[in-house]
């Protein structure tokens, strides 16, 4: 058993870490720019893409350098060219703009790379069992990806908190206008911020494009459980995109470790039902079952009972 | 003088007659089949590949040799049902108003159990504008069982088939104390789930049944939970029906664990699988499946592989199965000289096909159900004449159950319309 609690931990730090790299991106752009960015996955998997056929020439590492770069600058283009155009419409319309470049860019995903799976693979330096534990390896990879992501939350905190940059973009997110008479450029810093999400997320994207598979649904599958983190860890708040992307890691490690289900759940009250009672899918579930779909169960109650989310501090 | 201006008027004439006879054969009405597949999101990448296939076979086999039907050709007609069951509702409703009458469905039992209430409905109430169900890949057994439908016919062997042929080969195998299940919480997951259980118990009651483990379909970012919870088991050997990225992730999870035990499939194959499970999973991997794999037996499969590789490069044909539903489906027409899906319907029962591969295909007429041989292949660089995914990887077929092996019997009581 406590192998299975160990490797279910060091699972869901992985997963957690990753999601992290996503909903910081994610959260810094919201509390700029008070707008949501759907395609806030698809830059992660424009950066497995990009990594993807830069590993192909060059090797994985040239990738995991430029794959981020690339698709920061792009990041940055469509904030310069794009949002900031439809941002004098007002957030609606900028909502339906991120929702439209979403599709847009699954589609091109499509178009040039086709929609097979991709063999995109961990560099075979990385290709080593870190360390065996009760017979389970645990890959250098994923130790590489628990560094990464560790690294970027180190690096963003002392920017954010210790930087003149970081102060500059604090105030800016507060207080705008005050910081625009101060002589700073905010449309400027707003480029930036949304370059640097972009980037993180393209980063994300690339170290997990070789062990999440890389195809056309993998922004799907990790987009709205991104959301879903912002939104528990409440919007705009860095510190508490790091907590919910941890619990929610964790979380759901956790619940496809575990053997539990509304069997116990029954034995333990002494009740039992038939196989044919009509809600017998209910009665028969597990934890594990519905592992996936526990985030947006812990997301309602957020809502219900602290709609600032965890840290957050908005009051709209 | 004269003579000569009555040779040119009988070469003109003979020139207007051949262009009317031609145009003729232009203006011939094509002969409309539906492709309904999930063409984008998640699971794309099979449809699409499906989509090449049928369109490949439909000019192969005809478009390039003058149509069927004396001249009409066959023209595919795309819909993307985005492997949803509510999709499919829209894009049925969109086949009927195009008038088309045959609908090709594959992935996805979910979706196949919809469209075949749909059109069982469909069909009670509109008498002569009735629709066809083509079912090339949707292996739910309750299809040909207790939902068994006049109007749908099912080109697979299905799970039940399948998981017969797999369990004979685990038997076997006395290596193997002890099986992990892991599979798609769905329709399909839950048949897989059942009958391993229930035949491993008839054949080999002394392998332990160490896990049996349901996830939501395509929904699962990282399955190094799941293949954690596979090492702790100390399973021998795991077996899922997963398919599309859900394969690709548990297979690569599986590798990365350094978990050294055989996984049994029914789809980890083609469409990017192969290629990114490569060296990993050499000898490792095994599917069930029809039509066997290298060595191809019959020079006429070989090139049509060939002709199919030089017209798309980057596809494999990965499903032999559309190319023969497509060819038995004709051979109806062409004995009914008829389009009506009542005819074909009636032609289709009970008919009698030879494969490219020389492989005979029997169409039960009691429930609608083929029988051809099954087989199980190993996924290997060994002996590959065909890879997949342009890997060098590819399948090996190591073991064979004949078609009368696998005839099963079915609990269908179809009803049967009147004319």
């Amino acid at each position: 058993m406590l192998e299975v609690f160990i490797f279910a931990t060091l699972n869901g730090l992985v997963t957690g870490l990753l999601l992290f790299m996503l909903a910081s991106g994610l959260t810094l752009i919201f509390s700029m720019m008070g707008v949501l960015n759907f395609a806030h996955a698809s830059f992660y998997m424009l950066g497995a893409y990009f990594a993807y056929s830069i590993s192909l020439q060059f090797g994985f590492w040239l990738g995991l350098i430029f794959a981020p770069l690339i698709v920061g600058c792009l990041g940055a283009a469509v904030e310069r060219y794009g949002l900031r155009r439809v941002h004098e419409s007002g957030h609606v319309a900028e909502l339906v703009f991120t929702f439209g470049l979403a599709f847009l860019i699954e589609e091109a995903i499509q178009f040039f790379w086709g929609p097979d799976t991709k063999n995109y693979q961990s560099p075979d330096i990385l290709d080593f069992p870190l360390f065996t534990l009760f017979g389970q390896e645990f890959s250098a990879y994923r130790g590489f990806m628990i560094g990464v992501s560790v690294l970027i939350f180190i690096g963003l905190f002392r920017v954010l908190t210790r930087s003149r940059i970081g102060i500059i973009i604090q105030a800016a997110i507060t207080h705008p206008n005050t910081v625009a008479n101060l002589g700073h450029n905010v449309p400027l810093i707003f480029m930036g911020v949304f370059g640097v999400g972009t980037a993180l997320a393209g980063l994300a994207g690339v170290i997990a494009g070789p062990v999440l598979t890389t195809f056309p649904g993998m922004a799907i599958v990790l987009g709205s459980i991104v959301f879903v983190i912002v939104v528990i860890g409440g919007l705009g708040s860095l510190a508490g995109a790091f907590i919910a992307s941890l619990l929610i890691g964790l979380l759901q490690s956790y619940a496809i470790a575990s053997d539990v289900g509304m069997p116990d759940l029954l034995n333990f009250l002494g009740v039992s039902f038939e196989r044919d009672h009509p809600l017998n899918d209910l009665w028969t579930m597990t934890l594990p079952q519905i592992a996936p779909i526990l985030p947006f169960l812990l997301l309602v109650l957020v809502l219900i009972f602290r709609p600032t989310g965890l840290m957050g501090n908005r009051e709209e | 003088m004269k003579k000569h201006n009555y040779s040119f008027k009988f070469s003109s004439l003979l020139f207007i007659g051949l262009i009317s006879f031609n145009s003729s054969l232009q203006a011939q009405e094509p002969v409309r089949i539906a492709f309904m597949d999930p063409l984008s999101g998640a699971f794309a990448s099979i449809g699409t590949s499906g989509l090449k296939q049928i369109q490949f076979a439909a000019d192969y086999f005809y478009n390039s040799k003058g149509g069927i039907l004396g001249g009409r050709p066959i023209e595919i007609v795309a819909l993307d049902n985005k492997q949803s069951p509510t999709e499919t509702q829209i894009q049925f409703r969109r086949a009927v108003s195009e008038g088309l009458q045959i609908i090709f469905q594959g992935n996805s039992s979910a979706v196949a159990n919809t469209l075949n209430t749909t059109i069982s409905r469909h069909n009670r109430r509109n008498p002569g504008q009735e629709v066809l169900q083509i079912n090339y890949s949707a292996v739910d057994p309750i299809l040909t069982e207790d939902n068994c439908s006049f109007w749908h016919f099912r080109f697979d062997a299905h799970a039940v088939m399948k998981l017969n042929v797999l369990t004979d080969y685990i038997a076997e195998n006395q290596d193997i104390k002890s099986m992990y299940i892991i599979g798609q919480d769905y329709s399909f997951g839950q048949v897989v789930s059942d009958n391993t259980i229930r035949l491993l118990n008839e054949k080999r009651p002394d392998i332990e049944i160490v896990g049996n483990e349901f996830h939501p379909i395509g929904q699962v970012k990282d399955f190094t939970p799941y293949v954690t919870k596979i090492v702790s088991s100390g399973a021998d050997a795991v077996i899922t029906g997963n398919f599309g990225a859900d394969m690709v992730s548990l297979a690569r999870s599986i590798i990365d664990s350094g978990l050294d035990v055989p996984i049994y499939t029914f789809y980890a194959a083609y469409d990017g699988i192969t290629a990114t499970i490569g060296a990993d999973g050499v000898d490792r991997l095994r599917l069930v499946h029809n039509e066997t794999a290298n060595p191809i037996p019959t020079e006429r499969r070989k090139e049509y592989i060939r002709a199919f590789k030089a017209a798309n490069p980057n596809n494999d044909v990965t499903q032999p199965r559309i190319a023969n539903a497509l060819q038995m489906l004709v051979a109806a027409m062409e004995e009914t000289q008829s389009t009506d899906p009542y005819d074909i319907a009636l032609a289709l029962e009970d008919m009698r096909f030879t494969s490219l591969s020389g492989d005979e295909i029997w169409m039960r007429g009691d429930d609608h159900q083929a029988f051809q041989s099954l087989h199980i292949s190993v996924h290997t660089d060994e002996g590959i004449e065909f890879d997949a995914d342009n890997s060098g990887f590819g399948l090996f077929s190591e073991y064979h159950v004949a078609a009368e092996d696998t005839v099963v019997e079915s609990s269908c009581q179809m009803r049967r319309p009147r004319r």
